[in-house]
């Protein structure tokens, strides 16, 4: 029988919503999953991924150089822990697609990247071309099955089991090629964009960086995630890791909210799995039209503050 | 420095790709074909790292079919100074990629291998990464900034939280992501000059991989499309539909 191995995806202290639902793609495999933590101190968000029901046992695998999430440090670990698994699976998330690829060529094992639909132990479903097309592809049975786990894919499993907590020793000899330097974020207090159940969206109709306060605000108002298309980041109204689309990020919340996004396919690809797709612009020819649930014509500087007001009420 | 530039050939990414009609195949014939967008952001940022004294051959290499010499002239004429084609008729995985890579970059002793970040066709997003650790040596993916500082790079990389910039010491392996640079156009005298630069073409069963483990690919099909809906004529009506779908 085989068994499935997880690698947690976290910041050090929170476990991030990617690994619970990359769980859920595990356990449609009958066979049983454990989680590996690979961290500094793994203490709390060991913790957390033990409460994930279906798992196992929860492996912390402690030393200083896994305090960043390095590919070149973590691979070689991955590549140890996996022995006696037959799937190794991360999310598809940047830290899973750094690191998975890196893991695969260690185990001499193929990747089945972005998996959306697990048909069996190693029949996947996955998009290609941007999601225009999906194929279905078929791992090989005499090496582990290697895949990354498309979050927007998967609700995120339950938070009531009560896993192991095993500690596991790593005693390679770790390079020193790599070193991390430093990680630059726009800290935010609001809801992560790939796990938010409402996103607040804005693009280039949006005007300015000075603008996006209006989208922010709203989103405040609604507990929302902003997101923004690229060409408002090419514009540099926000930073890069608010994009949403097929180069930035893959959402899919219950309401997506999209004020003065014209519709590039390269955004619609980022927003084709949200439940309900609301579009407010100006534009009555914008192709978001074609896509959204409602659609609402008008200027986005004139609905908001209707909408904070009606939402006030 | 020597940078190699890995060039995929695929589907323009202006054009919508189709299924053929038995469900096994992506159409091609009749389509325009281009270099995978990435890679020629990659290959930019080896050209600009040329052309500020940093390095001093850039080496464009392509795996495929033997028409992919098109994609290869695009990248002479870029500024590309030679190019190696290994030629095969076989779809060509990540794994095999990253082995074929491994092999070539060996004998050109490159000291960097700077390639896109994925291909808009498989959307895999594998090859560097395995290439890295085939090879044992450092991997700065989705690198939107790159600095050369004695024998390290410094690469700034678009990650989920933010922006990480990591140093790797050379040799090494960097993928490119979209805001790298904007890849420069192709000027007619260029395609003219192209011709006259050396391409290396081989079989790419002159390297002698043993061949790795891959995927079976067993169908594609196109998604259902996602079906528009209604419009509201005010933010009353649209209140009142957020309000009874519940997501408000």
């Amino acid at each position: 029988m085989g068994r499935t191995l997880i690698i947690a995806e976290h910041d050090g202290l929170n476990l991030n919503a990617a690994t619970a639902k990359t769980l859920t793609a595990a356990l449609a495999i009958d066979q049983p999953v454990d989680i590996a933590v690979l961290a500094a101190d793994a203490d709390v968000v060991a913790q957390a991924a033990a409460s994930l029901k279906g798992v196992e046992t929860v492996f912390r695998v402690e030393r200083p150089e896994n305090e960043h999430p390095l590919a070149a440090m973590l691979a070689p670990q991955i590549a140890d822990l996996a022995a006696g698994y037959s799937h190794i699976f991360m999310p598809s998330t940047t830290y899973g697609k750094d690191v998975l690829p890196r893991v695969a060529a260690l185990l001499e094992a193929p990747q089945v990247s972005d998996v959306m639909d697990v048909i069996d132990a190693h029949t996947f479903r996955r998009p290609i071309y941007a999601g225009n097309i999906l194929t279905t592809v078929k791992a090989p049975t005499d090496c582990p099955v290697v895949a990354t786990i498309r979050p927007a894919s998967f609700a995120e499993a339950e938070a009531s089991g009560n896993a192991t907590i095993e500690a596991w020793q790593s005693d390679q000899t770790l390079p020193t090629h790599t070193r991390f330097e430093q990680l630059h974020s726009a800290q935010s207090d609001r809801p992560d964009l790939q796990s938010a159940k409402r996103v607040v969206s804005g693009g280039r109709g949006v005007g300015s960086a000075e603008n996006f306060d209006v989208i922010f605000r709203i989103a405040e108002r609604l507990d929302a995630a902003v997101g923004a298309s690229r060409a408002a980041v090419d514009a540099g109204y926000v930073s890069n890791e608010l994009q949403v689309g097929q180069t930035g990020k893959i959402v899919a919340p219950s309401l997506y909210l999209c004020f003065g996004i014209s519709g590039a396919i390269q955004h619609l690809t980022g927003i084709k799995d949200a439940n309900l797709i609301v579009a407010v612009n100006k534009d009555p020819e914008a192709p978001i039209f074609e896509v959204a649930d409602i659609g609402l014509v008008g200027d986005l500087f004139e609905v908001i503050p209707e909408l904070e007001a009606a939402l006030s009420e | 420095m020597k940078i190699l530039v890995p060039i995929k050939r695929a589907i323009d990414y202006n054009i919508k790709p189709r299924v053929n009609r038995n469900g096994d195949g992506v159409v091609t014939e009749g389509v325009k074909m281009s270099i995978n967008p990435f890679d020629r952001i990659a290959l930019e940022e080896a050209i600009q790292l040329r052309e500020r004294g940093e390095a001093e051959e850039v080496i464009a290499v392509s795996i495929g079919v033997a028409s992919t010499e098109q994609q290869l002239r695009n990248a002479l004429a870029m500024g590309a100074d030679r190019a190696v084609l290994l030629t095969t008729e076989q779809a060509v995985q990540p794994p095999l990629a990253a082995r074929a890579l491994l092999a070539i970059r060996a004998e050109l002793d490159a000291d960097l291998v700077l390639m896109g970040k994925q291909a808009i066709d498989d959307d895999a997003n594998q090859t560097g990464q395995m290439l890295a650790g085939l090879w044992d040596r450092p991997q700065a993916t989705f690198t939107s900034r790159l600095e050369v500082q004695s024998g390290w790079l410094n690469a700034t990389r678009e990650v989920d939280a933010g922006l990480e910039t990591i140093a790797v010491e050379l040799p090494a392996v960097v993928t490119a992501d979209l805001r790298l640079n904007e890849p420069r156009l192709i000027k007619m005298p260029d395609i003219m000059k192209a011709k006259r630069k050396p391409l290396d073409e081989r079989p790419l069963e002159a390297l002698n991989l043993s061949m790795p483990a891959q995927l079976e690919v067993l169908s594609y099909e196109t998604p259902p499309a996602r079906q528009g809906g209604y419009r509201v004529e005010s933010v009353g009506e649209l209140v009142d539909e957020l309000k009874q779908r519940g997501v408000i």
